[in-house]
């Protein structure tokens, strides 16, 4: 089978000893990150971006992938030990997981979340590996109007899954795609937006804009409230689940898995929609609902299952149809440019070392990870206590390093600040920032698809309700938009997102 | 029925999306509009504008209600300090980085931010500011061989 040849390939690729060290890197950095309130993923991967120039295109893409699903295991630690997500996606399994922990059964909870994560991503490498050809296939049919109108059901889809407001995310999403054009129109030479600054000329910085708004910004509203933090102090016996534990949690982990796989490859999902429509299953699933807030296990093996699944396959749109489904995926966008390979379709064709090798590490960095979480839970768990007044110095020293060594420009270090300060007045506003950062990524290929479609169809805008595929794409997009006014979506989306 | 503001936030937010999205419409009518089969500069970046100054006047409007709570909900307050000292942290750091290099700008970026923090002690923001820029130095210097320079020129 051809496919097993492209994954013979890809392992190749995979098991140097050079792109096992950047994955090793990578997902230990993610665990770590994921373990600390207050840094993520986004905001990591933003500031090793520049750094990741001098490396071979794998090693980086490995690396920085390593560190988003990563992150999905260290979340599920300050989770359960503390009762603080370290990611968002793990905030569904502290309900549980801090209730299993208080009962002395944490040991049992970590264990149970790194194998269920283990198998999720196993599950979801292999769902990639599948559908990556036909997926890519079919995306070669794709036109300009229909490129134009996924992007549109990017857009709204990461509006219709941001929590808050859907309005203001859409105002955030059109501000980021005007964000996005700002700099030098590539039609026309004509320079737009740039007030005559030359470090506009092609328009803010990608880390710029990251690094600002989820770095600065979080640290900036960080320092406003104290930082309490009672670690849970008892000694984890055992790190392995007892045998009832494995008989409650396997078909919450099988679901999880499936279902986080599914809704990762949705633009807008990912981890997060995964680990909170997992634990939402399972419930409605359970013959004893009420256990659940309690220490159910399967409140735990579900999301942290589902999340890690979602994590991967979060991937796929991005591999084969070259489109972000995420914030991270956005960075991703950006980390691919850096290395000169253009997203997309093609890239399965053009670089197949590449596509299988990556395939390849993000299983190859799960089975770290379970190695590296099982018996390395004491030293996250010393590493929880670095108090905040530390740390965060820390962080931004690395959000000025990552900004100014993009092109030694203060300019765009001020920029950072700027945005930064925005960023915080937006956390106040309650505006969600991923959906601006999605639009500013896809502002310039949106307005360049659109002008393309326009041009081909001689300024018909029916072309995008004429050619069925485009068609097929924007009625989803309407399908989630309607989904999400009538009254019932509306309750069950704010009930699971004040869950967390 | 008495209109009341009840959420503040809301009504900030809604506000600043219709000034900008009339500043942008405003930019882009500058720029050549060109037809809808040959778009222009202008084109794409006006219809943007016109949609923001219709959400931010939804937004806006949504903000009033007729009240059935006493209290309007305020926007949290922002406190400075936390914006101020760590903007110009980072400012100064962003300037000095050429003039003195890495290891001073780290630490003048620690001390200035390390402020911030209610509740510090300058011993350990020394200490801080000195342990992170040796690391800083060492990691990104050597380590990753980043152009920026270590010492005072």
């Amino acid at each position: 089978m051809e496919l097993l040849a492209l994954l013979g390939q890809g392992f190749d690729a995979a098991l140097t000893p050079l792109n096992l060290v950047y994955c090793f890197a990578g997902v230990t950095l993610g665990t770590l990150i994921g373990v600390l309130p207050g840094i993520g993923p986004v905001a990591t991967i933003a500031m090793l971006l520049p750094v990741t120039y001098g490396l071979a295109p794998l090693s980086a893409l490995t690396m920085l992938a390593g560190i988003y699903y990563g992150a999905q295991y260290g979340g599920s630690t300050s989770a359960i030990l503390v009762n603080l997500p370290g990611e968002a996606s793990s905030v569904v399994t502290c309900l549980d997981g801090y209730a299993m922990a208080r009962q002395g059964k944490a040991g049992s909870a970590l264990g149970i979340a790194a194998l269920g994560s283990f198998f999720a991503g196993s599950v979801a490498t292999l769902i990639i590996a599948v559908l990556a050809a036909p997926l890519a296939a079919l995306a070669l049919k794709f036109g300009p109007a229909e490129y134009f109108s996924l992007m549109l059901l990017g857009l709204v889809a990461a509006v219709v899954l941001a929590s808050g407001s859907l309005i203001k995310a859409t105002a955030m999403t059109i501000f980021g795609l005007l964000l996005g054009l700002v700099g030098t129109d590539v039609n026309s030479g004509v320079e737009r937006f740039s007030f005559g600054i030359p470090e506009l000329s092609d328009g803010f910085g990608f880390v710029v804009i990251s690094m600002g708004l989820f770095g600065i910004a979080e640290i900036i509203h960080n320092l406003e409230k104290a930082q309490n933090r009672n670690i849970f102090s008892t000694a984890i016996s055992r790190i392995w689940p007892s045998l009832d534990d494995f008989k409650a949690s396997w078909k919450p982990v099988l679901r999880g898995s499936f279902l986080g796989s599914l809704l990762g490859v949705l633009p807008g999902g990912g981890a997060l929609l995964s680990s909170f429509a997992a634990y939402t299953l399972e419930k409605k699933l359970s013959k004893d609902p009420d256990r659940f807030g309690k220490g159910a296990i399967e409140g735990v093996a579900a999301p942290e299952s589902a999340n890690n699944a979602g994590a991967q396959t979060s991937f796929i749109p991005l591999l084969t149809l070259g489109i972000p489904s995420n914030a991270v995926m956005a960075l991703m966008v950006g980390a691919m440019m850096i290395h000169g390979i253009v997203p997309g379709p093609q890239v399965m064709q053009e670089q197949p070392v590449l596509f299988w090798g990556l395939i390849a590490s993000m299983w190859i960095g799960n089975a770290m990870l379970v190695i590296l979480n099982l018996p390395l839970v004491g030293i996250w768990v010393r590493l929880l206590k670095i108090p905040y007044r530390l740390l965060y110095p820390a962080i931004l020293l690395f959000c000025c390093i990552g900004v100014y060594s993009v092109n030694q420009s203060t300019v765009e270090v001020a920029f950072a600040v700027a945005f930064g300060i925005l960023g915080y007045i937006f956390i106040k506003l309650e505006c969600e920032p991923t959906p601006l950062l999605l639009g500013f990524v896809l502002g310039p290929l949106m307005e360049e698809n659109l002008r393309r479609a326009m041009l081909l169809a001689r300024g018909d805008p029916t072309v995008f309700i004429t050619r069925p595929l485009s068609l097929a794409l924007l009625l989803a997009a309407l399908a989630l938009l309607v989904v999400l006014i009538l009254p019932n979506a509306r309750r069950t989306r704010e009930e699971a997102f004040q869950e967390g | 029925m008495p209109i009341r503001f009840l959420n503040y936030r809301d009504l900030i937010a809604g506000s600043f999306f219709s000034f900008l999205g009339l500043l942008t419409a405003i930019g882009a009518l500058r720029l050549r509009m060109g037809t809808a089969m040959r778009m222009g500069p202008g084109y794409f970046p006006f219809v943007l504008g016109g949609a923001l100054i219709a959400l931010g006047l939804l937004i806006a409007f949504s903000s009033l209600r007729i009240p059935k709570k006493e209290k309007a909900d305020q926007v949290e307050p922002m406190s400075l300090r936390p914006i101020v000292l760590v903007s110009i942290g980072i400012l100064v750091f962003a300037n000095i980085v050429q003039i003195a290099g890495l290891a001073l700008a780290t630490i003048a970026l620690v001390t200035i931010s390390g402020v911030a923090y209610r509740g510090f002690r300058w011993m350990e923001l020394g200490a801080l500011g000195v342990g992170l820029s040796i690391f800083a130095v060492g990691i990104f210097s050597f380590g990753l061989n980043l152009p920026i320079q270590v010492l005072p020129a």
